[in-house]
């Protein structure tokens, strides 16, 4: 019933080439490839399913498990294809040294960007797909009938007439001979049965017992154990280090420096290398950045806010024409911190190293990038470099683009050739050497006609961009411009602007730091959606409207956004009032190809203590591999972006971070947690969404503008703990 | 050396006196369910039981509780039966990166052995720990199902 199909319609269909005749043919073929096998010599039925002869169903997925669920949506993706068991499905890491070996047969390994899912859809259905053709074509082979008259469900192949069946385990080794097929059919979305449904995920019952092994965890055959202490100063160097001084202390094995910047301890435990880096006295040079700090970089920012030049992001007529003949007029000045990731797991990597073979051990978002730092770090060649991927305890974008920790135990390594050496950071280390939320301000001027519509906006940013200091080339095809820094109010793209204005211009006046900038999970929609959203709010009180109101007649040509913002605002109860003593607001916004909206209740005691009682949140993100994950994602992205929003701000003095621990850097407990409703709208489409980071920005305006809302007070920049403003 | 009772078993360690007992549990003893998220005691992914109690070991050195019943992640469990909090972790689907969860799972079987039926207040004032995942209405809903569970 399968492999006869009509061809579909449907424009999600991959592959418009005819199947189920020719493609029988192709897998008839008397010689087929080679069987690849893995490790404990099952079959390969393609390249991410391979199949025990217990019928144990192992699914390859290269997308790293940082908590955002992705190993289990991916396999539901493939499993859904293959027809196979969901209870006999197990995952595992294809390594990068054998993806480069096998010319990235697997495709991309990147987890950022909220892709794991969206990007890869396509080629892991039909991967699974390829596979169930094969397992029906090898038992239709055994019985000598059409594989027409087969069809497979459950890991199990029937041939209808004479119903004989044969279980996938029985078939594989005769299903890894035939030659793929060449084109694959996917389903159409509604005869999906485990792609849409809540899947238990894969890997809940080690995260309850003990015995997930983080990067943290892990313990090899003679492993030593290294702290490390990086110039504090970012761009600073190592002058020099007093050995002598701690040389003897128990445990201690050798002091080393590391790269120009750094320097380490190894010892045979890692709390004895950690006690023993604090005794070592190390001279810096701090170079002309220790005279940075928080107030230098925020007086540069302020002069971009008015600077000539300056990047257009999105142009739509004559802005500053409509500006200068508006009959009213608002500004407002909004600024963005520098936040850390605080990953629950701090940095760390375990090396290896001879001088021939560098293997490292590592969590990490991206496998091919601790793959290039594994090879430019050793100096070796690829085929005697390897990554072993470790799920991570968090990522949210800082285990992804750096590779700084895998550089580092690697450089450590190769001064104690053969003895494997795990690199921990301390949580102090990871604080002052994080890749920093991009420090950003904003100044907005809306125009209004004597009827109060909105005539002209401006948005100018000013600040820091990311792709400058981590992919500058593409700055160099952009003639300057970072066009990332324009997230959430692009003209275009996976996140475009959802507002139609008459004029309208966002611009960037690029104002780097010495400070490292990293992509802080949400990227720039984080600081955008707050300039945005909460200007949205100023604007629709300077017209005399409601915020819903007013968005809404800017969204005609946006009916996504306008869908999410519409599903919230009748969530919420928006048309009728809030309940006594509390107050509400709203935001939207599109970012990662997704369609995301918050609206949230709030009261707030004393003028300064806020209590979040209620969110209602609203995603599209096209298809909902798994709704149970997408709630869960949607509730913690509450968690990330309201401490980003009231608690969260790392500050600079003499040219380094100053908050060291939690204890400076807080984080939301379960007693400032709102309850969250997610409402999860299917969109569909071609174009399938991320989830694991659009919500994030929603939380910080929808409250801001409830803040406004209950107090009359305009709150501009982040954190509120600044303004003695606490979430209780 | 001093003598810890981990999990019913007795272990000779070798640490300094100001090595925290979190250190001793996972380097000298090697059960590594116990975490490092701090290292002062703000985070709670190291917290066990002692005597019961929950206590964050990064920041009790373990010649402090040297002779005392210690219960780290790995023996919350009776034999194959998980401890009902763990249970409930796994209903409600908890864990997202998980990292944390050790020292949230041994903070809430702490709880329960105190107050057997928290209220929402109760959680919030035992429950401290941090989770950047966001795990939180899960972990509330996972309490309170554990609570009930006989």
């Amino acid at each position: 019933m399968i492999l006869n199909p009509k061809i579909s319609r449907r424009s999600f269909i991959a592959g418009t080439a005819a199947v189920g005749g020719g493609l029988a043919l192709g897998l008839q073929l008397p010689f087929g490839p080679t069987v690849v096998r893995a490790a404990d010599g099952s079959p390969e039925i393609g390249v991410w399913v391979v199949i025990r002869p217990d019928d144990t169903v192992v699914i390859r997925v290269v997308r790293s498990e940082m908590g955002q669920g992705t190993i289990t949506g991916l396999a539901q993706l493939v499993a859904e294809e293959l027809e196979c068991d969901w209870s006999k499905v197990v995952t595992e890491y294809p390594t990068p040294g054998e993806s480069v070996k096998r010319k990235r047969a697997w495709g991309d390994f990147s987890t950022g960007g909220s892709r794991g899912i969206r990007t890869s859809h396509e080629y892991v259905r039909k991967g699974g797909a390829a596979a169930r053709m094969m397992l029906v074509q090898a038992a239709a082979n055994q019985w000598g009938v059409p594989a027409s008259e087969c069809a497979a469900a459950n890991s199990i192949v029937t041939h209808g007439p004479s119903m004989r069946r044969v279980s996938y385990g029985k078939v594989a080794e005769a299903a890894a001979r035939l030659q793929p097929p060449k084109d694959v059919k996917l389903k159409d979305p509604k005869e999906w049965k485990v792609i849409g449904k809540p899947m238990k995920r894969l890997d809940t019952r080690d995260k309850v017992n003990g015995k997930q092994v983080y990067g943290f965890d892990l313990k090899l055959p003679g492993m030593l154990n290294a702290a490390i202490k990086e110039c504090p100063v970012f761009g600073g160097k190592v002058k020099s280090f007093d050995v002598a001084r701690v040389a003897s202390l128990k445990g201690v094995r050798k002091v080393v420096q590391v790269g120009d910047s750094a320097v380490a301890v190894v010892a045979d435990t890692w709390w004895q290398a950690k006690t023993a880096l604090e005794q070592l006295p190390v001279v810096w040079d701090e170079g002309p950045n220790a005279k940075v700090s928080s107030a230098s970089i925020a007086e540069i920012l302020k002069a971009g806010l008015d600077a000539e030049q300056a990047f257009v992001g999105n142009q739509a007529g004559n802005a500053k024409q409509a500006l200068a003949g508006a009959a009213k007029k608002i500004e407002a000045v909004y600024a963005y911190p520098f936040q850390n990731h605080v990953c629950m797991e701090p940095m760390n990597a375990t090396a290896r190293y001879t001088a021939d073979k560098c293997e490292v051990w590592v969590p990490t978002q991206d496998g091919e990038a601790s793959f290039a730092a594994v090879l430019a770090a050793s100096g070796l060649p690829a085929d005697k470099c390897e990554v072993y991927k470790i799920n991570l305890g968090g990522g949210f974008g800082r285990r992804g683009a750096f590779q700084d920790y895998v550089t580092q135990a690697i450089l450590i390594a190769k001064q104690m050739p053969g003895t494997p050496v795990k690199l921990l950071w301390s949580r102090e280390e990871d604080m002052v050497q994080g890749r920093y939320h991009p420090v950003m301000q904003c100044k907005l001027v809306g125009g209004f006609d004597a009827a109060n519509n909105l005539t002209g906006l401006h948005m100018r940013l000013s600040g820091q961009s990311i792709l400058a200091a981590v992919r500058p080339a593409i700055l160099e095809q952009q003639k300057g411009r970072d066009p990332l820094t324009f997230q959430g109010v692009a003209d275009g793209g996976e996140h475009s602007i959802g507002y139609s204005f008459p004029n309208l211009l966002v611009d960037h006046a690029m104002r780097n730091t010495h400070v490292p900038p990293g992509f802080w999970r949400g990227v720039n929609i984080n600081q955008n959606a707050v300039f945005i959203e909460c200007f949205m709010d100023e604007l629709a009180e300077a017209a005399g409207q409601d915020p819903v109101e007013f968005r809404r007649k800017y969204m005609a040509k946006y009916p996504r956004n306008l869908a999410v913002l519409n599903a919230v605002a009748e969530g919420i109860g928006w048309s009728k009032p809030a309940p006594a003593g509390t107050f509400r607001g709203v935001a939207q916004m599109k970012a990662f190809n997704s369609y995301v909206a918050a609206a949230c209740e709030i009261s707030v005691q004393g003028g300064n203590k806020v209590k979040v009682h209620r969110i209602v949140a609203a995603t599209d993100c096209g298809y909902a591999v798994n709704p149970a994950q997408i709630e869960r994602q949607v509730s913690g992205s509450f968690v990330y972006g309201l401490s980003a929003l009231f608690m969260q701000e790392c500050t600079v003095k003499d040219g380094r971070i100053q908050q060291e621990n939690f204890n400076t850097y807080q984080s939301m407990r379960i007693a400032q947690m709102p309850k969250v409703e997610t409402i999860i709208v299917e969109g569909g489409g071609d174009v399938w969404g991320g989830i694991g980071e659009p919500t994030i920005c929603v939380a910080a305006p929808a409250v801001l503008n409830a803040f406004y809302k209950a107090t009359g007070k305009r709150i501009r920049t982040v954190p509120l703990k600044n303004h003695g403003i606490e979430l209780v | 050396m001093i003598r810890l009772t981990i999990n019913g078993k007795t272990h000779e360690v070798d640490v300094d006196s100001n090595t925290p007992l979190l250190w001793a549990i996972r380097e000298q003893v090697g059960l590594t369910g116990t975490k490092y998220g701090c290292g002062v005691a703000q985070c709670g992914a190291c917290t066990v039981h002692i005597d019961g109690l929950p206590i964050r070991s990064c920041s009790i050195p373990a010649r402090v509780v040297a002779g005392r019943k210690i219960t780290t992640i790995e023996g919350l469990a009776s034999g194959n039966t998980l401890h009902k909090v763990q249970q409930a972790w796994i209903d409600h689907e908890v864990p997202q990166c998980g990292y944390c969860q050790s020292g949230m799972i041994m903070a809430a079987a702490a709880l329960l052995k105190e107050k057997p039926k928290p209220t929402d207040a109760d959680i919030d004032e035992a429950m401290t720990n941090i989770c950047r995942c966001g795990t939180f209405q899960e972990v509330r809903a996972a309490i309170h199902a554990a609570a009930k569970a006989a």
